[in-house]
């Protein structure tokens, strides 16, 4: 059989007798004639391992990457970052026993995946500030749809305020889903770069969830306060959406009294990787801990006392609840989970600071000296940490292609609803001569 | 497998202990104070562990001598489809001008992965006899309520006599079939089984009416069998106006055997992670790409991969009655980059053979553990076959949970226990195509020498694994979700 499937004829034949079949057609004799594949899939034939390594260089070759060595130097963000992954991470991370285990349903020979997943729960509620984690969900996106519907199903009440400074994405995919929930998505207007929350309780009958992006898609540290305000004000959960790297550096959301802490959890061990698979941080405080959607992992012991740990709470999923559950989620993002655990690991905690301080100094040099242009515009003063919008008379898409052809990735073009700017991230890997090239091809660029 | 204990990451701390490495930036060395406005400064660092980097990898390469997975040894977790992933497809997702790209860059910088996509669109449309995918959802219940949410735009844009409100589901589905329906907006109506392990084609019939928005069949189904009627239901869902969604984390089956385009489904969703080489990560990441016919083409998720210029590039477009994103950006793409590998290493011809191949494992065990086993129905399966441990239990108070902890101390990975619901102390097992024959001769004799055993005796197990058996209801009751927490517990 194929390249794959170890059997040789005379086993295949010896198996076939032994069931008192003929022929492998026989096998699949249930499957009406009818409905049977005549001709065979309409694809070509299997290709050889160094064929299909052609193939995949081949398209690989096709795009211009941003990493070490390649064509273009990164200044994009907008969710996604350009960050260092150390060796250790893709060398222990990505063992073969982590990458292909499934699901620990089996604890006792799934602990090393579990404890690895506490250890990820333990870090996510230390850098949020929060009791509980999960085990990871998707992306940054559908922490934040899984946040709502945690959030509504609490208050009972279906209306949401999400800020408009939240991810415009993970807005469309909150949205996309609303259909079938049929929550309310209400978008409070930003103004000078953060949210402007109403200022009285008009429209604010039957807010389960406020929802808000700390620092913000624009890079603008929102007051917390505010929303936090602005949710007690109407009987709402907090719902708050941080950049992970900002989040060593900022006062935790629970600081302010955060119901929910939802993020991208990308920037800790995983590329770009062309959008995914990324990582969605979920976390909420313990009186939520029985809506908490997906796997949770926690301490117990074994028959003779020995420390253990196994997936808990397992009533609230869908395989037990079925129609009842809050949550459809199955299969999550663990791998990447335990990528990110093993970088905040080798990152420790003087680590994790020192990345967080070197991304703000690299977002502050880049955004001082291109500011410095003539014609290049803040469109707000609100206070930035980890990227930020400027202004130029060019459309950013215009931008955009024009630096390419200069080597650079030069940011991400913001949409009308958030000014059509260019939005600009510089992580630790930029140093100052990448960031000096950039500026001046800019200046060249835009004058 | 490790058995001695490893203590937690933070255990193994000590203050001031780092491996972090940065490079020599140039940039100014600007205080926390002169970068964060004082009222938004973490007053203390967020504490996450002290170690050496010999110690992250010491401690994790302990951590994965204490995991089964399935390059270890076989893993016959039944509707898990967890096989052998070839090795070039690591590679294949590891190259460099895949995984270091920004997923915001405009699409002439990206062509290689939009030409990627496309071509792995259509090859899945190909494999399920669709006409049009998108290969957004993350995951196959992200698909399902992706396939939910196609419905309700179509009903939307299509409204009959009176709204539709219900979905049928068999009551052997999964269970985020249930639960993507309710978060879709209908309401389940479940159907029964009848005698042979199938959909009840009359009670199916029954239900069906014109606020039926459409109903959710796993074929084969969760006992491994193919859903004969497939013709007859499909028929009768359309004559009420409602669609057919397939549930295809059972495709491994039927891999270039039909098509469910055949059957006359509307609805595909595929695990890539089960059918077509996507290591399951110790529970994900996954990819739950959703293809769908020609009429329903204009609600997929965008932006979707296009040609322009003549065929000779790639560029986004959304298609115009778009339901939205269901992801981020463009879904798990490194996944479907391996996916995609996988599909150019086995072609049309090396797919079929992995249906044939784990068909043939799954009804060869069949024929060897009858006379042992419960088979409640024992009738050719597909790809896996449920047996029950009922009489075993009757006889020597073994139950399905005993085999399974037993068969861990036999060095294999235990089947899905009590799944599916409708046979009393289920157990499900899916060889898959990957087990030689040697692999499954040992297991059928682990499993046969077990039943044997008194559940007396079976209770202790496992013993040679890393823990013993696991209190679970412990960690319930005295919840401890983080090493925080054990304090407090």
């Amino acid at each position: 059989m194929g390249h794959y499937v170890p059997h040789t004829d005379t086993e295949v034949a010896r198996m076939l007798a032994f069931m008192g079949l003929a022929s492998v057609e026989e096998l699949f004799a249930t499957v009406p004639g009818a409905l049977r594949l005549a001709g065979g899939l309409d694809l070509p034939d299997g290709l050889s391992e160094p064929d299909v390594g052609d193939r995949m260089e081949a398209l690989a070759a096709a795009n211009r990457p941003v990493g070490r060595g390649s064509s273009l130097v990164c200044f994009a963000g907008g969710g996604a970052y350009d960050h260092e992954v150390p060796a250790v991470v893709r060398r222990v991370a990505f063992r073969s026993e982590f990458v292909t285990a499934y699901t620990p349903y089996q604890p006792e020979v799934a602990q090393g995946v579990l404890q690895a997943l506490f250890e990820y729960q333990t870090v996510v509620c230390r850098l949020t500030g929060m009791d509980v984690a999960n085990a990871s969900l998707y992306d940054g996106a559908s922490a934040c749809v899984e946040a709502v519907n945690l959030a509504v199903a609490a208050t009972g009440r279906n209306r949401v305020w999400v800020s408009r400074g939240v991810h415009p994405n993970w807005r469309e995919v909150m949205a996309t889903f609303a259909a079938g929930t049929g929550h309310e998505l209400v978008t409070v207007p930003l103004a000078g770069g953060v949210t402007a929350w109403p200022q009285d309780e008009g429209g604010g009958q039957g807010v389960g969830a406020v929802v808000v992006q700390y620092p913000n898609y624009l890079g603008c540290i929102e007051d917390l306060a505010a929303a936090a305000e602005a949710a007690r004000r109407v009987g709402a959960l907090l719902v708050v959406a941080v950049d992970p790297v900002a989040a060593a550096l900022l006062r935790p959301p629970s600081d302010y009294g955060a119901d929910v802490v939802v993020g991208e959890g990308q920037p800790f061990g995983t590329p770009l990787s062309f959008g995914g698979p990324y990582l969605g941080l979920f976390a909420c405080r313990r009186e939520h801990v029985r809506r908490l959607p997906g796997r949770l992992v926690g301490e117990t012991v074994d028959a003779e006392g020995r420390r253990a740990y196994v997936t808990t709470l397992r009533t609230r999923e869908q395989d037990i609840r079925r129609e009842k559950a809050s949550s459809n989620v199955c299969t999550n993002q663990t791998l990447i989970a335990v990528a990110c655990v093993v970088q905040l690991a080798w990152l420790g905690t003087a680590g994790l600071r020192e990345l967080a301080l070197r991304c703000a100094r690299a977002t502050r040099y880049t955004r001082e000296a291109l500011l410095a242009i003539d014609g290049v515009e803040a469109p707000s003063d609100a206070p930035v940490v980890r990227e930020f919008a400027v202004r130029t008379r060019l459309r950013p898409e215009v931008l955009i292609e024009r630096m390419a052809e200069e080597g650079f990735l030069a940011g991400v073009a913001l949409p009308g609803e958030l000014g059509h700017d260019l939005l600009v991230a510089a992580t630790e890997r930029r140093t100052r001569a990448e960031i000096d090239a950039y500026v001046a091809a800019f200046e060249k660029v835009v004058r | 497998m490790g058995r001695e204990a490893e203590p937690t990451i933070f255990e193994l701390s000590v203050p001031g202990r780092s491996a972090a490495s940065f490079r020599e930036s140039g940039l100014p060395a600007w205080a926390p104070e002169e970068l964060v406005p004082a009222a938004h400064l973490r007053a203390e660092p967020a504490p996450v562990a002290e170690v050496s980097e010999r110690d992250v990898v010491a401690h994790f390469t302990r951590l994965s001598h204490r995991q089964f997975s399935v390059d270890l040894g076989a893993y016959p977790l039944g509707s898990c489809t967890m096989k052998y992933n070839p090795k070039l497809c690591d590679d294949a997702a590891s190259l460099p001008g895949l995984t270091d790209v920004h997923p915001s860059a405009p699409a002439p910088l990206v062509q290689g992965w939009l030409g990627l996509l496309a071509e792995l669109e259509a090859a899945l449309c190909a494999v399920t006899g669709m006409h049009s995918a998108t290969l957004q959802p993350p995951a196959g219940a992200a698909g399902e309520l992706t396939g939910l949410l196609l419905m309700r735009a179509w009903h939307a844009d299509h409204p009959g006599p009176r709204p539709r409100r219900r979905v049928l589901i068999p009551d052997s589905a999964h269970g985020t079939n249930p639960a993507s329906v309710t978060l879709g907006g209908y309401e389940v109506t479940q159907v029964p089984s009848d005698e042979r392990g199938l959909v009840d084609l009359a009670a199916l019939r029954e239900r069906l009416d014109d606020d039926v928005a459409g109903i959710m069949l796993t074929n084969p189904n969760t006992l491994g069998l193919f859903e004969q009627d497939i013709v007859e239901m499909a028929a009768a869902v359309h004559e009420v106006g409602g669609l057919l969604y397939y549930d295809g984390a059972n495709f491994n089956a039927i891999l270039g055997v039909t098509l469910p385009g055949a059957m006359g489904f509307d609805i595909v969703h595929l695990n890539l992670h089960k059918t077509f080489a996507v290591p399951h990560g110790g529970g994900g990441p996954g990819a739950g790409p959703v293809a769908v016919t020609e009429r329903l083409a204009p609600y997929l998720p965008g932006p979707r991969p296009v040609r322009v210029g003549g065929g000779q590039a790639y560029e986004w477009a959304t298609p115009e009655r778009s339901i939205g994103r269901v992801h981020s950006w463009h879904g798990n793409a490194l996944a479907l980059a391996r996916a995609w590998s996988y599909i150019l290493a086995n072609g049309g011809d090396g797919l079929r053979r992995v249906a044939e191949g784990a068909v043939l494992n799954a009804n060869w065990l069949r024929h060897r553990l009858r006379g042992t086993y419960d088979i409640p129905f024992d009738r050719p399966c597909m790809h896996e076959l449920v047996v029950s441990a009922a009489s075993l239990r009757r006889r020597n108070g073994l139950r399905a949970l005993d085999v399974a902890k037993r068969l861990l101390e036999e060095g294999f990975h235990a089947p899905t226990v009590y799944f599916p619901l409708i046979v009393e102390e289920a157990l499900m097992i899916e060889p898959t195509e990957t087990e030689s024959p040697q692999t499954l001769e040992a297991l059928a004799d682990a499993l046969v020498a077990i039943a044997a055993e008194t559940g007396d005796a079976a209770r202790a197990a496992p013993r040679s694994t890393p823990v013993g058996r696991v209190d679970e209801a412990r960690a319930a009751r005295r919840l401890i979700p983080t090493w925080d927490a054990r304090d407090g517990a």
